[in-house]
């Protein structure tokens, strides 16, 4: 018998594989039969104008919404389609917000220690204390942030930029084979901008990370293979320069 | 000699009714006259005449002198109706029926009869009455005969047949005829599979009765007929047990949408828990109770129109107690539907006691008007003209509603509040004013429902209480942010509740029904028609 | 390991309160027992009573806190819980009456002899022992939460659906309570009881004892309470609390947090709810109703939700209003209860031991400028 939400049926070496998903709220295509494939070890940068489906694609990547139809295999076993949230993030999905969401209760360490790779089951946490490995790896993250000396202060009372500074931390802290990060530079100034890519492909040197972002200019600094969503399906793949020469691309953002 | 009895009575009856048209020249003073003297023998005939004459004094008369009650007074020697009063007796004269003062037993001869007799005068009477020129009367008898089944009426019940033109009266005289020939047990087959197919037409609660003793104490072709008619009936029967308890189902499920509707646009809309709704109901309920009692001392002539009159009132009162409540409080509280609930939870108890204060806490006595009193009868269906005024009232808000979301500009904005705040306000909508405006519409509609309700519940302090749970349900089942949802969740639990009772009792259904909403808001946790999408969250 | 869970959410404020309870728990009944009676200092049977009744509300208190204010779910069917621990208390001092009833019956007790039972029903069976009636107190409340958070946490039903669920299932309670063929009592509940475990519940000894037992179960359950919210798996909760999603996005079962303290706070109800019926002498369905669980709630709202001491106060100080009032003005009590709902939701979202914090953050800034 095969494990529920393990599929033998796919065997790709893809460490992402979405086909054919469609998604519809109320009549609204959200995503329509779109295809994705994500290598391991790869950067890929997702592009698309507002109501492309972005989100969506998110959405049913970390189990949060159900696609109508349409196949979405993790690492050439795992059946997405078929898990909740709390088993694809053990799997090793990671995700970012859009807007920055930290434990506004909890102090920056906190943060950081909830979203520690491991103790996930809540009988054992009763009687946990962190050890002296979840100690280290959690001053390592601090400095790799440069939050060491704010790790005690409250997830409220950090500012935008810390707040997705911390978000970032914890998905280091969470250690994923796959982040997902939804628009990490909203809202930063050109420097903070700067500075996420080249944190976001010393990243990708130990995971393989999807970028959605609206910031031309910072995909160009990912400088990675970019993929445009229109109106919940692929448009184009490419290099961003091909992409941007690409007739159909223009029309849909710069209209018609 | 006893077997006979019946019969020569028939037969002094069909020679009196015969004689008919010569004893109606007669006098009723006469024919009083013939009845008191003489000895018993010739009462008969005395009696025969009587109720042959047709007379309107005819039947009292003869029903006096079955009971014992007909008297000769001594000192006059005229024909009285004596009824005990006290230690006396209230006299009536017998031939004009004219009061005519009291006196003691020992002042009047007592007309004696025997049994022979009562049978005599049980006959013509009822002959009596079947000949009536009034046809409710008619109709009457022929009701009595059909669950008397007294076979010695029977020539009486044909010859009023055969006389009869009113198609009601007809048929219910062939139905009691039916009944009859049914009872007896010489009656040729063919007439009573005749007889059984009638009663089959018939298809009540008696005629099964009939039947099944006909099915029970027959054989052969008549067995069998008797068996299939009742086993039809009986099918019939509980058809119509259904689509009374559908009736019944939907006349609660009416009450339940009336105090719902208004909680579904307040926590559709703003997405918060008003658990003071059932107070603006209770509200409204009492502005009812106001209304008639300023009616009642002032102008009584306008007691007919009082709910017509209170429900603009009730709207406006509970509205406006709800528009000052979203200025006051509630609007502080946005985003903090858990502390809403708590803070209308509170609101509740404050208004619960004022009420209390200002009109006691015993249950205050409001009126139906006469359009609103009574029942009719459809097929076997039962319906009182209450319950029906209720569902038509509940469908008129529920569709007025609709109207006034669909088609004014009100609609459009709190439709866009709805959908999506955030945007809505972006567009230039004031969403605080469309806030305070949909609580004060959500309060209104509570305020009419209370006008309702006056009518078939206990108007006290407590009244809003005993709704807000079952609003919630209904809310919750058919869907958030959604009237139709309403609508069916409220007909739907109404209708089930019903269908539970006679099975389960009343209070093991309604705690049926609250376990099936438990279980149902796991399935679904949105409720039947849930909104879909991202905006939901 | 256990001494350090249970101490690893103490802090010092917390130790010196616990003290305090323990000290009224013992100095309220010795005054009573010790002190002859004229003595200033010597408190009245009456009051020894009202205050383990207290007591156990603050119990209550704490565990409606528990799922409300660190979890975030916002109960309004804890008093049905409390009324079922009270229930199998009152079943097990039912069976203790005997053949005191009026109809003097040594199995079945005076209401069944009433509605004309011939036997006991099934589930009274067994309470005759307290070692029976006393897990039962636990079980019972317990495995209705188990029921009921399983399905509703798995579907993720939550916010107001979730309290309206739970006051749908005490209101459904109520019902079913009141129905003589529930065999346990119908609307006159259960009541008449002679003794507890061999004492007699009326004498001052056992009341006595039991105000002490009633506020070292507080003290447990605040030092049980401190110690799960003060772990790493309290950490998670109020995270669960302040944004739930995100917890799923980290891969936390967050139903299972949920539903470990929601059976946990069951539990502690249950418990207080058992302590609670021999010191008042009955328990009938009306302590299902809807309104004792929002009155709970109102407690935990005006001592301060999301601590552990503010429950415990705001018990305190609620019912002692409510006693002081509904003797001196009755009719002005509902319009206090139900301006206290506004005021505390409206102005003091935070309670009691929230102003008080607040005020000692303030008065300390103040003398760190002072310093400076």
């Amino acid at each position: 018998m095969k494990a529920p939400g393990i599929t033998h049926a796919r065997s790709t070496s893809a460490l992402l594989y979405l086909s054919g998903v469609s998604v519809s709220f109320d009549g609204f295509r959200a995503l329509n039969n779109l295809s994705l494939l994500i290598e391991p070890g790869e950067m890929r940068a997702i592009i698309g104008p507002n109501g492309a489906g972005k989100t969506t694609m998110m959405d049913v990547i970390t189990g949060k919404t159900r696609p109508d139809s349409g196949e979405v295999v993790f690492d050439g076993k795992a059946d997405l389609t078929k898990l909740d949230e709390a088993n694809i993030a053990t799997l090793g999905i990671g995700r970012k917000f859009q807007k920055p969401t930290v434990f506004d209760n909890h102090t920056v360490r906190d943060n950081l220690l909830l979203a520690l790779a491991g103790m996930r089951s809540w009988y054992r946490l009763l009687l946990a204390t962190p050890s002296k490995a979840e100690n280290d790896r959690l001053e390592e993250i601090l400095s790799i942030i440069r939050m060491g000396p704010q790790q005690h202060m409250l997830g409220a009372r950090l500012s935008h930029g810390q707040k997705q500074w911390l978000e970032i931390g914890m998905l280091l802290a969470q250690n994923p084979k796959l982040m997902l990060v939804d628009e990490p530079v909203a809202g930063m100034t050109d420097i903070e901008t700067e500075t996420t890519a080249q944190v976001l492909r010393e990243v990708n040197k130990s995971h393989s990370v999807v970028v959605v972002e609206h910031d031309m200019s910072f995909v160009r600094a990912l400088g990675v293979k970019v993929t445009v969503l229109h109106e919940g399906s692929t448009l184009a793949e490419g290099s961003l320069d091909q992409v941007s020469a690409d007739p159909r691309v223009v029309e849909v953002y710069l209209g018609r | 000699m006893l077997r006979l009895r019946p019969f020569s009575v028939l037969l002094s009856v069909l020679a009196s009714l015969a004689l008919a048209g010569a004893a109606l020249a007669a006098d009723l003073a006469t024919l009083v006259g013939n009845l008191t003297s003489g000895g018993l023998s010739d009462r008969e005939a005395a009696i025969t005449a009587l109720a042959a004459s047709g007379e309107e004094r005819a039947a009292p008369i003869l029903e006096a002198l079955a009971a014992g009650q007909l008297y000769v007074r001594t000192s006059d020697k005229v024909a009285v109706i004596g009824k005990a009063d006290g230690n006396k007796l209230a006299l009536t004269e017998a031939v004009s029926g004219k009061p005519a003062g009291s006196a003691v037993e020992a002042d009047l001869d007592r007309v004696r009869v025997n049994n022979r007799l009562r049978g005599t005068i049980e006959a013509a009477v009822g002959s009596l009455t079947l000949m009536s020129p009034n046809s409710n009367v008619r109709l009457n008898a022929a009701d009595a005969l059909f669950k008397r089944r007294d076979a010695t009426a029977l020539p009486a019940l044909d010859q009023a047949l055969a006389a009869e033109k009113d198609a009601r009266v007809k048929r219910a005289m062939s139905e009691a005829r039916a009944a009859i020939v049914l009872a007896a047990a010489d009656t040729p087959p063919a007439q009573k599979l005749a007889a059984i197919a009638l009663l089959k037409d018939r298809g009540d609660r008696d005629s099964l009765g009939i039947l099944n003793t006909v099915a029970s104490s027959s054989d052969g072709e008549v067995k069998a007929a008797a068996a299939a008619a009742a086993t039809s009936i009986d099918q019939a029967l509980a058809a119509w047990q259904m689509a009374q308890n559908v009736w019944y189902g939907i006349s609660l499920g009416s009450v339940l949408l009336l105090a719902a509707i208004g909680l579904a646009i307040t926590f559709g809309t703003m997405g918060v828990i008003n658990m003071a709704h059932g107070e603006m109901v209770m509200i409204g309920a009492y502005t009812t109770f106001v209304v008639q009692e300023i009616i009642r001392t002032s102008a009584p002539h306008l007691f007919d129109v009082s709910l017509v009159i209170a429900l603009p009132l009730a709207f406006v009162v509970s509205g406006a107690i709800g528009i000052l409540i979203e200025r006051t409080i509630i609007r502080f509280l946005y985003g903090r539907p858990l502390d809403t609930l708590l803070a209308t939870w509170g609101l509740s108890l404050v208004l619960q006691q004022a009420v209390r204060s200002i009109f006691g806490s015993s249950n205050r006595e409001v009126g139906a008007p006469s359009w609103m009193s009574g029942a009719f009868q459809l097929g076997q269906l039962n319906i009182t003209y209450g319950r029906l005024w209720i569902v038509v009232f509940a469908l008129i808000v529920f569709a007025s509603l609709i109207l006034l979301l669909r088609k004014t500009p009100l609609g459009l904005y709190m439709r866009a509040v709805t959908q999506n705040r955030p945007m809505a306000a972006a567009v230039g909508i004031r969403t605080p004013r469309v806030d305070a405006l949909t609580f004060g519409l959500g309060s209104g509609i509570a305020g009419l429902a209370g006008v309702a309700l006056s009518q078939i519940d206990n108007v006290s302090p407590n009244l809003g209480q005993g709704y807000i749970i079952d609003s919630f349900m209904v809310v919750v089942f058919g869907g958030v942010g959604n009237l139709f949802g309403t609508l069916i969740g409220a007909l739907t639990l109404g209708v089930v509740n019903k269908f539970l009772e006679p099975y389960a009792g009343a209070v093991l259904g309604k705690i049926l029904v609250l376990v099936f909403i438990i279980l149902f808001i796991q399935r679904r946790p949105r409720g039947l028609f849930a909104l879909k999408g991202r905006s939901v969250e | 390991m256990i001494t350090r869970f249970l101490w690893q959410g103490m802090s010092r404020n917390l130790r010196l309160f616990v003290l305090l309870v323990m000290a009224v728990g013992i100095l309220v009944p010795l005054s009573n027992l010790l002190l002859p009676p004229g003595s200033p200092f010597r408190m009245p049977s009456w009051a020894v009573q009202l205050v383990g009744k207290y007591l156990c509300y603050a119990s209550l208190a704490l565990a409606v806190d528990l799922v409300w204010g660190f979890c975030g779910i916002l109960t309004l069917g804890h008093a049905a819980f409390f009324a079922l621990g009270g229930y199998c208390m009152g079943m097990y001092l039912m069976r203790q009456i005997g053949t005191r009833g009026v109809y003097g019956n040594p199995i079945l007790p005076d209401f069944m002899v009433f509605l004309n039972y011939k036997e006991l029903p099934w589930f009274w069976h067994g309470f005759d022992s307290f070692w029976f009636a006393a897990p039962m107190i636990v079980l019972v409340p317990s495995l209705l939460a188990l029921g009921l958070g399983w399905f509703a946490f798995r579907s993720r039903v939550t916010g107001v659906y979730l309290s309206i669920i739970t006051q749908a299932m005490t209101f459904a309670l109520l019902l079913a309570f009141f129905r003589n063929d529930m065999g346990l009592g119908g609307n006159n509940g259960l009541t008449d009881f002679k003794d507890i475990l061999g004492y007699s519940v009326q004498s001052d000894t056992t009341r006595a004892v039991l105000c002490f037992v009633s506020a070292l179960v507080l003290a447990i359950f605040l030092v049980i309470s401190a110690a799960v919210v003060g772990s790493r798996f309290g950490k998670a909760l109020t995270a669960v609390r302040d944004a739930e999603s995100r917890m799923r996005f980290l891969g936390y079962r967050v139903e299972r947090y949920k539903l470990f303290v929601f059976v946990l706070s069951a539990a502690m109800a249950g418990i207080a709810g058992a302590l609670y019926v021999p010191q008042v002498g009955i328990i009938n369905p009306s302590e299902f109703s809807p309104g004792n669980s929002i009155e709970a709630v109102l407690w935990v709202a005006v001592g301060g939700r999301g601590t552990l001491i503010g429950p415990v106060i705001g018990a305190f100080v609620v019912n002692f209003g409510k006693t002081w009032l509904t003797g001196a003005l009755p009719e002005v009590w509902l319009f206090a209860l139900g301006a206290l709902f506004i005021v505390v939701t409206l102005l003091l979202p935070k309670g009691v031991v929230g102003l008080w914090n607040q005020f000692r953050s303030r008065s300390r800034e103040r003398q760190a400028r002072a310093a400076a």
